[in-house]
């Protein structure tokens, strides 16, 4: 689905008189590959470059070195473009600057009408994206009015209704409330699970990713760490030094194991941790 | 000396078709020194209250007294309650102006009519006070990163030196160790300084963890006012206002809905860590 070789990207600043002063580089030869289906996450902390190379998972940026494949399409390949960014779509952080329409059907609508759908399959496709981010009994409010989860779930169905392969989501629950938050996140993996979207989820929140099948983490423009979420979040020393944190379920098995207590590593969810911490208790 | 509401109503529109109250009968005292977390889900009304208490939104009725005083009293000077109750609002960063970080720090303490050596002395403390070293004072705003310049508003506001500090979501956006270094200047200060703090959060976590004790909003009205283990007691009422409680006391209700006898009042990581030591440690 996607396919990352050696890229590269370097923000460059201009002096007054427009020549390039210095570069920074934000992405530093990432290769990867994301298989259609998957869940991904990307995890690293501000300035690490996860944000840099989400954005060209929809070619809003191309890479400097290196190539990046979506669909087998080169994202530097300027005729495929509009392919690129229809296969993949993207929801930011901020669900004001993202939503333009007056009616969340309009807003919905949006995309599909600028790709130059028939009328009718657009209503159609606002239909299915609304009820699969269950917005559908809103269909006909003021965006303004919705709270910012709600918010968020409608920019979802806008870029559903476009009918990407791929749902790239930047940091989407910062900004909202824990019941916004969880919101979101469900609606993530129902596309995920329902629909086979191939979701890529950049989050700070660690219980987010908990239920990935992959995690990246980057630090300084690399992928420093890659596996399941039970192999990351086992690390918890290597986390704290990458300015992450891990899951509080983990976090109290780790403080019980500095505790003496002997707990396996890698517990995710609090379910788990009840378990053995019960099969402990019978044992003594 | 407190910060004290009384029967506090707002009404936005008031007369209009538009007309929504925001906040009904509120009634609080804030003691001095205290560290406070005030928590709701999106248009809870707590931005609302939180703007009442610095005099940037009028009540339409009730009374706020600052240390004993009305502040809607003719004689009462606005101008020093906003210089006394300091007020950093959610992503403060991008009310970054100025050239360098010294001097968009002097703004505040150079409009309250200090000198520009007062001004700059005063800055350069609040600079230090929120991490932020001499190195950075000729910096651009723009050169740092996401956590820096947070650092750099917050000081923006410490420098008029409040006696009280609100702080709307000073965390959103952050990574785990940003959020944990502002949360741990921000209770030093409080420590250190006697600085009043209310700390506006959606993670529950972080309010187990910091504050003394937690205020509740929902629908316009205070639904619960006590110590962290109090309030996150009423964890299923908290959801059903949008809310929730810690990771931990959920972890710490199923222990015991499966038989152990632990403490289920433990908030924080640490707590529950040794509420489980001490049930795993008992013989029965």
């Amino acid at each position: 689905m996607i396919k990352a070789e050696k890229v590269t990207f370097d923000y460059e600043r201009l002096d007054e008189e427009g020549n390039v002063e210095s570069t920074k580089r934000a992405v530093d030869g990432v290769s990867l590959e994301v298989r259609s289906g998957e869940f991904i996450a990307i995890l690293g902390h501000n300035g690490s470059g996860k944000s840099t190379l989400a954005k060209h998972i929809n070619a809003i940026l191309t890479p400097t070195e290196g190539t990046l494949w979506v669909d087998g399409m080169d994202t530097k390949d300027p005729d495929r473009l509009w392919d690129i960014r229809q296969d993949a779509g993207m929801v930011f952080q901020n669900p004001d600057n993202q939503i333009i329409g007056t009616v969340v059907e309009e807003d919905v609508g949006f995309g599909p009408e600028n790709l130059g759908v028939p009328t009718e399959e657009i209503w159609k496709r606002v239909e299915e994206s609304l009820s699969a981010v269950g917005m559908l009994k809103y269909r006909r409010h003021s965006p303004n009015k919705l709270s910012g989860g709600q918010k968020q779930r409608v920019a979802i169905a806008g870029v559903m209704a476009m009918r990407p392969r791929c749902i790239v989501l930047d940091e989407p629950t910062a900004m909202l409330d824990p019941h916004g938050r969880k919101s979101v996140i469900d609606t993530a993996r129902k596309l995920n699970r329902g629909e086979h979207m191939t979701i890529i989820l950049i989050t700070h929140y660690m219980e987010e990713v908990i239920q990935a099948d992959r995690i990246f983490v980057m630090d300084d423009g690399r992928v420093v760490m890659e596996g399941t979420p039970k192999e990351i979040f086992s690390q918890v020393e290597r986390l704290k030094e990458l300015r992450l944190d891990v899951p509080q379920a983990t976090l109290v098995a780790y403080e019980l194991q500095k505790r003496g207590i002997p707990l396996p590593d890698g517990i995710l969810q609090k379910e788990e941790l009840v378990e053995e911490l019960c099969r402990l208790k019978s044992k003594m | 000396m407190s910060l004290k509401v009384k029967n506090v109503n707002y009404v936005y529109s008031e007369g209009t078709a538009y007309e929504m109250t925001a906040l009904k009968d509120v009634n609080l005292e804030i003691p001095d020194g205290q560290f406070v977390g005030l928590i709701g889900h999106t248009g809870s009304g707590k931005s609302t209250l939180v703007q009442h208490l610095n005099g940037l939104i009028r009540a339409t009725s009730g009374k706020i007294y600052y240390n004993g005083k009305d502040i809607y009293g003719e004689s009462f000077s606005m101008k020093e309650l906003r210089s006394k109750v300091g007020l950093v609002f959610q992503y403060p960063e991008h009310q970054l102006f100025e050239t360098d970080v010294l001097t968009d720090v002097c703004f505040g303490p150079k409009n309250l009519g200090f000198t520009k050596e007062e001004a700059e002395k005063k800055a350069k403390e609040a600079l230090r006070m929120v991490g932020m070293g001499e190195e950075y004072d000729a910096s651009s705003p723009f050169e740092l990163s996401g956590g820096q310049k947070r650092r750099v508003a917050i000081a923006g506001v410490l420098a008029m030196e409040p006696e009280v500090l609100i702080l709307d979501e000073p965390t959103a956006g952050l990574d785990p160790r940003g959020r944990d270094e502002i949360l741990d200047q921000i209770s030093l200060l409080q420590k250190e300084r006697g600085i009043t703090v209310v700390l506006v959060s959606h993670s529950m976590e972080d309010v187990a963890r910091y504050v003394e004790r937690i205020i509740v909003m929902n629908h316009g009205e205070v639904r619960f006012d006590g110590a962290p283990r109090e309030v996150f007691r009423h964890y299923r009422e908290l959801e059903e206002i949008g809310l929730a409680a810690p990771q931990t006391t959920y972890l710490m209700q199923e222990l015991k809905e499966r038989g152990a006898d632990v403490d289920t009042e433990a908030t924080t990581v640490e707590e529950a860590a040794d509420a489980i030591a001490a049930w795993l440690r008992k013989t029965c």
